[in-house]
């Protein structure tokens, strides 16, 4: 289809702004721009449409279901929306007077309280915008927390090899080495690698649980307490915490800081790749560590506070806002039963899936899994030459999206799925069907999955090709 | 209580006999017993009017003014009705990161023609998909720059102050140092940048328009530092670029900015969305997504995310940022709006802000708020205040202005095209009387 600038033409488009009321500013001519941005001109209806088009080139949660593992790609209630787009939100200049912003401190510092409570945490800063920008901020916690005490020499961060990307490159960022540890076949924490690894250079362990294999590590506890017994402290990357929320606390478990991605548990839309929000909540003792400003409930109002020893600031003002009066109006909903309801629920989805599935795919592990589970199409791969990638494409053609492709890097060919709590039976049993459907087709005509999928606006795109020799503009002169 | 699990009662117990369970609670056996949730002190669930009730009494709980000439970082502008009407459109609200080009060319190519549109607006060769907010963006473009045997970054101190915050606390974990050079009265002491310059210097940053909302002399800035061998990063207004020149005609390596003036609300400081744009030269350092152009295998144009290589999940701890989820959608909200108001509209608002903004200042010079600098400015600027600025902001808040921010013992006024010539007469007429 079009872009935007083949549908342009000289002259078009609306009057948006009204005539200058007052004498125009003059410049010295050596600070304008030479020529004009090469915007395209449009009429309104024109650009409607372009992006109506666009939208039906878009595979949204509202258009079907979304089983991409370690996204948790819930619903997301409309009244979210609503509350998120009230003028009294979204009016509000950041640097207002507190006095006049009563009601956005009121939302972050009840945010705080209910996702601190959740997450078994005492402090909470809403600063960091995304899940990777809340496990950068966490490690800094961590960092100034050794430093605060002398302490320089805790310069390792230990990841199990499982672990999302982020967790080693926000470790980098953070200034830490990173010690890479192998998991056991269940993408849990080999203990004895574990015992092996930590010392009095160990900052900190970076740990998913449920871990990224879709399975609750049963040896939480001694795993925590191996870390801090070796001085180090222990992070919660909160990318699974839709399997568990309101049964079992990060803070309970051991950890002492965690980040939380607002846009995966809490019902936010990821709007095609952000904003996300990712808070970060900590133990008491790192409360002093957390980026400026807080929130505080005072006896005249609420007002900003900076911590003792705060970091400083990881963004301007006060993180994504608008995010996070989507994900408090969804927590509020969904109270003190809702919460632990809605994870049983995407445990239970996940498990029942599973089931429909297993003995014609091969699965990661054998029993129960959390809210997720990893298949292995390694030896469909290797008998029948049909990849993952290959059973991915040709889900599209279904109408679905597909599981999250070649994660976990310790499970070959890799497909993890995750269905969420808010996906009903029958599109459960539909997608089972689906994946069945494929395994008979890839016995009877593996050729054809290969040119998968057959429906789309476009087939296998050349990546190597874009990679290579990088278009990443419109050539205006071409 | 609200809930959005479709299954029933009856449903769920079907299931849980399929996986071989009677109850709910065995889902959860396998987490040790002590590390459980005894009693979840959460409120008691609700109704969605209940909770739209108290989550709206919240926003009632702000104040609303009518009349904005506050900026410094947040900036009030018409957003065309066209704008919220796309970005409300529930495909594009409720799609992951476009992992599935098949089933995303829509995303993927509104995201290219993003990329287009900012190197358009700032003169440069390529983009990113976008970045968290304007310092954010600073920050990592200060990464860029990193070499073997430079590391020091200058940063002049007219840079907005959270920018320069964010910018101390990401080099201060990575050990890289960071040289702040004290304002002159409102713009960058180019003599004392220049002396900080040495062949350790890795990348220089000024803000033009700067938080005071001078011009710089970006000429003299690319010039001393080339010389040196560094890299210029230079942040800017997207408003301005309808109107200004740009980063990419003053040969900047890097432009980044706060893109939330291109029809993002105030919303009290987020979701924001970080402009990076940078010389061809340097789009393996470029962080964050970045859709490319290709072909499909029926010769059909197609867009992907391209140069992963650089990324988090191919490369972890060797890669050039963490960054995962950006701010896709303010992107779009950017794009749409920028398609909507056009070349034209740009410069309009561009101008519209700048005329409104002079004659302010001009209006204030008649009865004694004497402009700090005789400098050129844009859409902000920094003036005296003959009373204590404290007083004339609650004077101003009760007839529901929201004047100039307090700074260095002036006020920094900003207008643009939303402050019309009556707003600002009225405005001066308060601010006359409390003179008085």
């Amino acid at each position: 289809m079009k872009l935007l600038f083949e549908r342009s033409c000289p002259g078009r488009g609306a009057d948006l702004l009204p005539p200058c009321d007052v004498p125009a500013a003059s410049f010295d001519a050596s600070l304008l721009r030479g020529a004009a941005p090469r915007l395209p001109e449009i009429s309104e209806i024109d650009l409607g449409r372009h992006y109506t088009e666009l939208a039906k080139q878009t595979h949204g949660v509202n258009d079907g279901f979304y089983p991409l593992g370690s996204c948790t790609m819930k619903y997301n209630p409309r009244v979210n929306e609503e509350m998120a787009a009230l003028p009294g939100f979204t009016q509000i200049h950041p640097l207002q007077p507190v006095e006049t912003a009563q009601g956005c401190l009121e939302a972050i510092y009840t945010a705080e309280k209910l996702l601190c409570e959740i997450t078994g945490m005492d402090g909470m800063t809403f600063q960091p915008a995304a899940g990777a920008h809340g496990e950068y901020t966490g490690l800094l916690l961590i960092r100034n927390y050794h430093l605060s005490r002398g302490d320089t020499a805790r310069t390792k961060i230990i990841v199990p090899d499982s672990a999302h990307g982020t967790n080693p490159a926000s470790a980098t960022m953070a200034g830490f080495k990173v010690v890479s540890i192998p998991s056991n076949p269940e993408g849990g924490v080999d203990l004895d690698a574990l015992r092996a690894a930590v010392g009095p250079d160990t900052a900190g362990l970076m740990l998913t649980n449920p871990n990224t294999v879709g399975l609750f590590d049963p040896n939480i506890l001694e795993i925590t307490k191996i870390v801090h017994d070796a001085g180090g402290l222990c992070y919660y990357d909160g990318a699974n915490l839709n399997a568990v929320m309101g049964h079992v606390r990060p803070g309970d478990m051991g950890f002492d800081c965690v980040h939380i991605n607002l846009h995966k548990t809490f019902s936010t839309p990821h709007g095609g790749g952000g904003p996300g929000s990712g808070p970060v909540g900590c133990k008491s003792f790192l409360e002093a560590f957390l980026p400026t400003p807080r929130v505080a409930k005072t006896e005249s109002g609420y007002a900003f506070s900076t911590p003792e020893a705060s970091m400083g600031r990881v963004r301007s003002f006060y993180g994504n806002f608008l995010v996070v009066i989507r994900a408090l109006t969804y927590v509020l909903t969904l109270g003190k039963e809702g919460i632990p309801e809605a994870s049983a629920g995407a445990v239970l989805n996940a498990n029942y899936l599973m089931k429909k599935l297993e003995g014609v795919y091969d699965m990661s592990c054998d029993g129960l899994c959390m809210h997720e589970f990893v298949m292995s199409l390694e030896r469909t791969a290797h008998d029948l030459g049909v990849t993952a990638m290959d059973v991915a494409k040709r889900l599209l053609d279904f109408g679905m999206h597909p599981p999250t492709m070649y994660f976990p890097l310790i499970v070959h060919e890799a497909l993890m799925v995750e269905p969420t709590e808010t996906e009903s039976p029958e599109t459960l049993d539909a997608a089972a069907e689906v994946f069945l459907k494929i395994m008979e087709e890839a016995k009877a005509d593996p050729e054809s999955l290969h040119n998968a999928p057959h429906d789309c606006a476009i087939s296998r795109p050349d990546e190597v090709t874009a990679a290579r020799s990088p278009i990443v503009r419109y050539d205006f002169d071409a | 209580m609200g809930s959005y699990i479709p299954a029933t009662r009856e449903e769920r117990q079907r299931m849980l006999e399929t996986i071989g369970l009677t109850s709910m609670d065995q889902l959860y056996d396998i987490v040790p017993e002590e590390a459980r949730v005894k009693n979840l002190d959460l409120p008691e669930g609700m109704s969605e009017l209940e909770v739209a009730q108290k989550v709206s009494a919240m926003a009632d709980g702000n104040r609303q003014f009518r009349s904005i000439f506050r900026g410094a970082g947040a900036y009030r502008h018409y957003i065309p009705s066209i704008v919220k009407t796309v970005t409300s459109k529930e495909e594009f609200l409720t799609a992951y990161t476009p992992y599935q080009a098949e089933i995303s060319q829509g995303v993927l190519q509104s995201i290219f023609e993003y990329q287009t549109q900012m190197c358009e607006l700032t003169g440069m060769d390529v983009s990113n998909a976008s970045v968290y907010d304007g310092a954010t963006a600073a920050a990592e473009a200060v990464f860029m720059c990193q070499e073997r045997k430079r590391a020091t970054a200058v940063i002049s101190g007219t840079v907005d102050p959270q920018t320069i915050a964010v910018i101390k606390t990401y080099c201060e974990s990575r050990d890289v140092p960071v040289v702040v050079i004290p304002a002159d009265n409102c713009s960058t002491d180019l003599e004392a940048l220049k002396a900080a310059l040495t062949k350790e210097t890795a990348a220089v940053l000024v803000q033009s328009p700067n938080y005071y909302g001078v011009i710089e002399d970006m000429d003299a800035v690319v010039a001393a530092t080339h010389e040196v061998g560094a890299k210029v990063i230079m942040s800017t207004n997207p408003i301005a670029m309808g109107l200004l020149k740009t980063p990419g005609e003053y040969g900047a390596d890097i432009c980044v900015a706060e893109g939330q003036p291109l029809g993002m609300p105030l919303g009290f400081g987020g979701p924001y969305l970080g402009i990076m744009t940078c010389k061809q030269a340097m789009i393996r350092k470029l962080p964050g997504r970045i859709v490319g152009q290709t072909t499909d295998h029926d010769g059909r144009r197609a867009f992907v995310l391209t140069l992963q290589a650089r990324e988090q999940h191919i490369r972890r701890e060797k890669a050039s940022s963490n960054i995962c989820s950006n701010e896709a959608l303010c992107a779009m909200t950017a794009s749409v709006y920028l398609a909507a108001v056009g070349p034209k509209g740009l410069r309009q608002a561009a101008e519209s802000s700048a005329a409104h903004a002079h004659y302010l200042a001009a209006e204030l010079e008649k009865i004694g708020f004497k402009l700090r600098a005789d400098k050129p400015f844009f859409h902000e600027f920094l003036t005296d205040c003959p009373v204590a600025p404290e007083k004339i902001c609650a004077a101003l808040e009760e007839r529901g202005i929201l004047g100039g921010l307090p700074v260095d013992g002036g006020i920094l006024w900003c207008c643009t095209e939303l402050n019309s010539r009556s707003d600002i007469d009225s405005l001066v007429a308060i601010l006359g009387e409390v003179c008085a």
